[in-house]
């Protein structure tokens, strides 16, 4: 199927096709418009944000993809099977309140690996906490963590049942500016290391263009695929850079948002 | 807190209980038994052997009633509230049955109980139903839609689902729940005794008044409620501390 605003030729390992997706809701009555033919092709182990005006419709993409939502009409498939549900295979990382309260770090990690025995569901939970820097913190509950903490716990959660997606909805968004660069640095590690695909959605234009690959530039409402941007920077990405405020500049046109303040 | 403001409490006790002895002294026979008089009315009691009794008597019938209702009112609620078309069908009826006091049934459980254990434990069972069932349903409205999401997506089965995420979720606002509805059952529970039953702690004070005008034992019988209405709520709230409940109770 051409693919218009694809600047590179389709791969071959296409992970995750989204066709002609359409979604209406109904309000009081009437019927609204809030996805209007996506068409996206995501390769396998590629890191691709989805950005647009906040209520424009992305948490919702995300909800259809992952399979929280059916689509009124078209189809999301992934590895050619079409998804009818949420799946552990592809974990959807929430911006706020992700973790369960009532389990400890160590609990929460190991939620989805019930079924492993328990020597190898230790070892994975030791992994995780190493990897997302929680070491010291295994016994602790989340009410007794940072907002930073916790979306690194979800993220090691997520990561423990060795999904072959991610998609994460603003899991940033509620953090401090700082607090956020640093855990985009870690997302970013993360996916280098593990390889995994991963599908972000964000409204901050300067997140989209550090982390993904793609930038899918999403319309208001009904959200439409108005633009896709290739972000052609290796990792790690110089944020002062010319070739990166060239690309960043060239997302605040499309989206169409003045660069003063 | 410090020891000094531990002790204040009891310093006020100390000294309400002097007022009320100094004025029982200055006008013997007219107010109440003094503090002195009641603690000797329960010394009586304790040596005949009737305050235990009616106090195993009164926790027996309060525990019965209780647990029942619970058993019961906990998991019927839960369901109603997950199934909103139910609640829409249920909570007509409930709302009607909630402000009936549980005593407006003491004939009906006369009636069809008679004068006993049952008929009281019948009373308690009705005065704790409603307030857990509307603990229960609110309690399952009020799990945040994510945590839901996030079962679903680590595909758990329905069993796995309710053990896992439904019930660590609702469980602190039960704790809540069941502590305020305990405290109603003991509320219950003196009064039903009073009328349904000849033993307990609401028969103590009915029966020293009538046998004989016995004040000392009606105030008597007045503390002991008092305090052990004082630990059975404390016992309630300790379980508040359990870690894995705690974060119900702050905002997080």
């Amino acid at each position: 199927m051409p693919m218009p605003a694809l600047t590179t030729p389709p791969a071959p390992n296409v992970k995750l096709r989204m066709e002609h997706v359409d979604m209406l809701f109904e309000r009081d009555g009437k019927s609204v418009s809030v996805l209007e033919d996506i068409n996206l092709e995501v390769r396998d182990g590629e890191f691709v944000c989805l950005v647009g005006p906040s209520g424009c419709g992305k948490s919702t993409l995300l909800n259809v993809v992952s399979g929280f939502l059916s689509p009124t009409s078209g189809s999301v498939t992934i590895d050619g099977e079409v998804v009818r549900g949420p799946d552990p295979r592809r974990i959807l990382v929430f911006q706020d309140r992700g973790v369960f309260p009532w389990l400890t770090v160590e609990g929460n990690i190991g939620f989805g690996l019930s079924n492993l025995r328990v020597a190898e569901r230790d070892q994975r939970i030791a992994h995780y906490v190493q990897m997302m820097r929680l070491q010291g913190f295994e016994e602790t509950y989340p009410s007794d963590l940072s907002g930073g903490m916790k979306q690194r716990l979800q993220v090691a959660r997520a990561l423990a049942v060795n999904p072959d997606i991610l998609y994460l909805d603003e899991p940033f968004g509620a953090l401090d500016s700082v607090t956020r660069l640093i855990m985009r640095g870690e997302l970013l590690r993360i996916w280098q290391t593990e390889r995994r695909t991963i599908i972000f959605v964000t409204h901050d234009i300067d997140e989209a263009v550090q982390l993904a690959d793609r930038v899918v530039v999403l319309s208001s409402r009904p959200a439409k695929i108005q633009d896709i941007l290739t972000i052609d920077i290796a990792h790690p990405r110089n944020i002062s850079s010319t070739r990166y405020l060239e690309h960043r500049d060239d997302l605040l046109r499309k989206i169409g948002v003045a660069y003063t303040v | 807190m410090s020891p000094l403001v531990r002790l204040r409490p009891v310093a006020f006790i100390a000294v309400l209980l002097t007022v009320w002895q100094v004025a029982v002294n200055r006008h013997p026979g007219q107010l109440l038994p003094g503090p002195w008089g009641v603690l000797r009315g329960i010394g009586d009691l304790l040596h005949h052997g009737l305050l235990l009794k009616y106090v195993v008597a009164s926790l027996f019938r309060v525990t019965w009633g209780f647990l029942l209702a619970a058993v019961i009112a906990i998991p019927l609620g839960l369901t109603i509230g997950w199934y909103r078309r139910s609640e829409m069908a249920f909570n007509p009826l409930v709302q009607v049955f909630r402000p009936i006091s549980p005593l407006a049934w003491i004939p009906i459980a006369i009636l069809w109980f008679g004068v006993g254990d049952l008929a009281a434990i019948f009373l308690i069972f009705v005065g704790c139903f409603f307030p857990l069932l509307v603990t229960a349903m609110s309690a399952v409205h009020n799990v945040p839609s994510v945590y839901v999401n996030v079962g679903r997506n680590f595909g758990l089965n329905t069993a796995d689902f309710l053990y896992r995420v439904l019930y660590p979720a609702v469980v602190p606002q039960l704790i809540i729940g069941s502590r305020i509805t305990l405290g109603i059952a003991w509320l219950v529970v003196v009064a039903a005794e009073m009328i349904a039953v000849n033993s307990g702690l609401g028969f103590l004070i009915v029966d020293a008044r009538n046998a004989g005008n016995r004040y000392d034992l009606v105030i008597g019988g007045m503390v002991i409620i008092g305090t052990i209405g004082l630990l059975l709520d404390s016992g309630m709230r300790s379980l508040e501390r359990v870690k894995s409940f705690r974060w119900g109770y702050s905002e997080n």
